[in-house]
């Protein structure tokens, strides 16, 4: 068992949480200090996902949790500290499925590098097709055409694709 | 009783799709029409079989029989009739039981269609659509049966089966938990059977594929007989992807209408595919190129669509785990991967008989467009399949580390999420590209274009059409990618309705014909062409919602006391009251009242609300919207104190041009059903003719 799946400090890391929303509370109540408005929240929260609900971005989940944890986001900007001292908080205790795209290292790298290589096979397979084709002398020479031949040639093209098959 | 019958059809079901699929393969390996019959007979069957079923379900839902465990899951005694009925999909039993019925009432329409000019075909279209369908019916019997019922053995926790335990009684709860609230919305009344026609009915395409590869037959026939029930299933499944965006929007409440949400691209990897065939298969008919092509990609669509099933239902995206607790996870995969890796056996057996016929002739041919059209949709396929598949590996792939402990940094087996800041940069250009194709292509002729006829069709429309990124730079605009995209957007525009006049202009010269009436005979004549444009015209008028929201859309989040105010740009909006009250159908609802003013003009009130459903123990926010062409006040009631005159806190989002994605969707499927119009099939049309033509000599 991996020590995140600890349940002991699971009931501690919950404790944590419930002692520091309980300060934060107090000090809100007393202390009345200036504190980071609603869209400062939101703004690092937007950049986090809810460690409980499944794809649900923190700043929109409607849940009592979530809200508390952009309670703990708040407190944490209170104290001066920088989006990404904020996010790697959040990484720390609920792993990286709280970040919105998981950053470039180890085994995630997978994610940054099978989409280009797949993309580019294809781009490899249409430039195979194309350089296969037949001679261009099959394309009829020119002439530069008068202003009805214009449309007569418009329209022949137009009954060819009109033509059900 | 209602249950024991609903099963029993069921079962019944299953064993003649079974029947249904060996006779096939008997009549077919034995040229034996009477077998063939047979197995046609059965197919027809299994949809009233599953009629008499899902009567029966449909019956336990009205009726409240809570004692069957999927009815006691979905349904309480609050929710009315239309709800109770509707829970028939509301759940996994029921959606798994549901998408069976479906196929079974599609494939039994292709029985009773004219069989004659391909009988070979027949037995193979039946194997594939009643092996799909056992599959489903077999996970409904035994993984996850709507009519099992709740049992009581004396002492103890209840006991669920279909039939009792030696001793037991049956148990009934005085009411059931009730269907999802969120679930509780037209939207979502609609959406999944929407999004399962769509599956259902890609479904046949693919038989005909698989049995044009069995019995050899590879020139373009199947996809003749199917090209209706292509874009019948893709007008569902568009149809489906629409109403999810909508219902999400109108309920969610996070003021979006897509969040790239696994479940999401689970629906729109199969639209995806499905969009490149449509393409694909016009540069076969045409052409008689893309043979092997045509075949992947119908291929794939079927993958795909067993593929979002299986995301949605086997529980796999929650946890890799839950997936591995349940049956339907594991049967799904192999499922998935025999008939995935059947269907490529075959293709590799016939691959050379699919060649094509010619080879490309110029790069600026409306073929080569059509295979540029496809890359792309391919690309945005690989980027949103990995960054679905992505967050299971790395799950999955946990066990690795747990085994060899030197590489336990790496397989962690933690979870991930792939958000939308993945998806947007890798698909956003390649979306573009495809507008950018979108304006091409139709002026580019098949086989012989050079750049210079290419070029001399284009001129017009492109000038006409960089008018609208220079007004929008004159009047203040300095998104690059904003500018880009409306340049996008007229130019596909002026290309298209450049095309439609030219060509209603051609008849008017050369007929005589009043213009309007040039236009409908046009349309008349294929109506394919034009109710394409039409889809690209809806496409554009999306595009422009969609580049609205996604780069303009601002918003604020504010606690107001009562009377107080909040901006966000021009608009302010002052909290006037907040009612909480108890509704008769078991909610408890806090409604909040708020005045919207843009630049100090009243313009009106909005009540956004939150209700919260006491049976299901769950919130569903509701917004309040205001809605405009020019652009949507969306204002979400996030809480408020007990003491309602103490405050309440409000998050407003401001969503311009966003109504002109729901306007374009409109457009996208009026010009799908002008596509997919049934008209005369010509070779019946023909074969009249040739009928009539002996009989006019006779008399």
């Amino acid at each position: 068992m991996r020590p995140d799946h600890h349940p002991s400090r699971k009931i501690l890391l919950a404790l944590l949480l419930a002692l520091s929303l309980g300060a934060l509370l107090t000090a809100a109540a007393f202390a009345q200090e200036p504190t980071p408005s609603d869209d400062e929240v939101n703004r690092v929260a937007s950049q986090l996902y809810c460690p409980v609900c499944e794809s649900t971005p923190l700043d929109v989940c409607p849940t009592q949790a979530c809200a508390q944890w952009r309670e703990v986001v708040r407190q944490k900007l209170a104290q001066g500290w920088t989006d990404e001292q904020i996010k790697t908080y959040f990484v720390e205790l609920y792993g990286e499925r709280v970040l919105a795209t998981p950053p470039a290292r180890g085994l995630n790298l997978l994610m940054y590098i099978a989409p280009p290589l797949g993309i580019l096979f294809g781009v490899y397979l249409v430039w195979r097709t194309l350089r296969k084709r037949a001679p261009a002398a099959a394309a009829p020479v020119e002439a530069p055409p008068p202003a009805d031949a214009a449309t007569d040639e418009y329209v022949r093209r137009l009954e060819e694709e009109l033509r059900k098959r | 009783m209602a249950a024991n019958l609903g099963f029993g059809a069921l079962c019944l079901a299953f064993l003649v799709s079974l029947y249904g699929a060996a006779a096939a393969v008997v009549g077919a390996a034995r040229h034996s029409a009477a077998w063939v019959g047979s197995a046609r007979r059965a197919m027809l069957l299994t949809f009233p079989l599953l009629t008499v079923s899902a009567l029966s379900l449909l019956y336990l839902l009205a009726n409240g029989n809570y004692e069957v465990r999927y009815v006691a899951s979905v349904t309480s005694s609050s929710m009315p009739l239309y709800l109770r009925l509707t829970a028939l999909w509301g759940g996994q039993a029921g959606s798994l039981f549901f998408w069976s019925w479906l196929m079974a009432a599609f494939a039994s329409a292709v029985m009773l269609r004219k069989w004659d000019r391909d009988g070979e075909f027949l037995p193979w279209v039946i194997l594939v659509a009643l092996v799909t369908l056992a599959f489903f019916l077999g996970l409904s019997i035994v993984v996850e049966n709507p009519f099992v019922r709740t049992w009581h053995l004396g002492s103890g926790r209840p006991f669920y089966a279909m039939f009792p335990p030696l001793g037991a009684q049956i148990f009934r709860p005085a009411n059931g938990s009730g269907l999802n609230p969120l679930l509780r919305h037209p939207g979502m009344i609609i959406h999944p059977p929407m999004l399962y026609l769509g599956f259902v009915s890609f479904v046949i395409p693919y038989a005909y594929a698989i049995a044009a590869l069995i019995t050899g037959r590879t020139d373009d026939r199947w996809m003749r007989v199917t090209r209706r029930w292509t874009l019948v299933a893709w007008l569902f499944l568009s149809l489906g992807l629409l109403l999810g965006g909508r219902w999400a929007y109108d309920v969610l409440g996070w003021g979006g209408y897509w969040g790239w949400d696994p479940v999401e691209i689970a629906a729109f990897m199969p639209w995806l595919t499905g969009t490149a065939f449509l393409h694909s298969v016009m540069i076969q008919e045409k052409r008689g190129m893309f043979k092997q092509w045509n075949m992947v990609l119908i291929i794939l669509t079927y993958a795909l669509v067993i593929f979002g099933t299986f995301l949605t239902r086997s529980g796999v995206l929650t946890s890799v785990h839950a997936f591995a607790r349940s049956a339907i996870g594991p049967l799904f995969l192999g499922f998935i991967s025999i008939t995935f890796l059947g269907s490529l056996g075959l293709l590799v057996y016939r691959w050379n008989a699919l060649r094509s016929d010619v080879e490309m002739t110029s790069i600026f041919s409306r073929e080569a467009l059509f295979l540029l059209n496809n890359l792309l949709f391919m690309s945005i396929l690989v980027a949103c399949f990995s960054g679905v598949v992505y967050p299971i590996l790395s799950e999955g792939l946990g066990i690795v580390g747990d085994m060899i402990p030197a590489w336990a940094d790496v397989f962690t087996g933690q979870q991930k999420t792939v958000g939308p800041e993945y998806y947007e940069n890798t698909t956003g250009p390649l979306f573009a590209g495809l507008l950018l194709l979108m304006g091409v292509a139709p002026l580019a002729a098949w086989r012989h274009s050079t750049a210079k006829t290419l070029g001399r069709a284009i001129w017009k429309p492109t000038l006409v059409s960089l008018a609208v990124p220079l007004l929008a730079l004159l009047g203040g605009m300095r998104h690059w990618a904003a500018l880009l995209g409306f340049w996008l957007a007229a130019f596909v525009v002026a290309v298209t309705v450049y095309e439609f006049w030219r060509a209603a202009w051609a008849r008017h010269q050369l007929h005589g014909e009043a213009l309007p009436l040039a236009l409908w005979q046009l349309a008349g004549r294929n109506r394919r062409r034009y109710g394409g444009y039409i889809i690209h015209l809806g496409v554009v008028l999306m595009a422009i919602g969609i580049l609205g929201i996604e780069i303009f859309q601002t918003q604020t989040q504010g606690t107001l006391a009562q009377g107080e105010t909040l901006a966000l740009g021009e608009y302010t909006i002052t909290f006037e009251r907040l009612n909480v009250f108890d509704t008769t159908d078991g909610r408890n609802v806090a409604r909040a009242t708020v005045s919207v003013r843009r630049d100090g003009d009243y313009l009106g009130e909005l009540y956004p609300r939150r209700d919260y459903y006491y049976e299901a123990q769950q919130p569903v926010t509701m917004p309040g919207v205001r809605s405009t062409l020019e652009d949507d006040l969306y204002v979400v009631l996030v809480d408020w104190q007990p003491i309602s005159t103490l405050g309440a806190t409000f998050k407003v989002y401001h969503n311009p041009l966003v109504n002109w994605l729901w306007l374009g969707g409109l457009v996208f499927i009026l010009g799908t059903m002008v596509a997919a119009w049934p008209d005369h099939d010509p070779e019946l049309r023909r074969a009249a003719q040739r009928k009539s033509a002996p009989e006019a000599a006779q008399a």
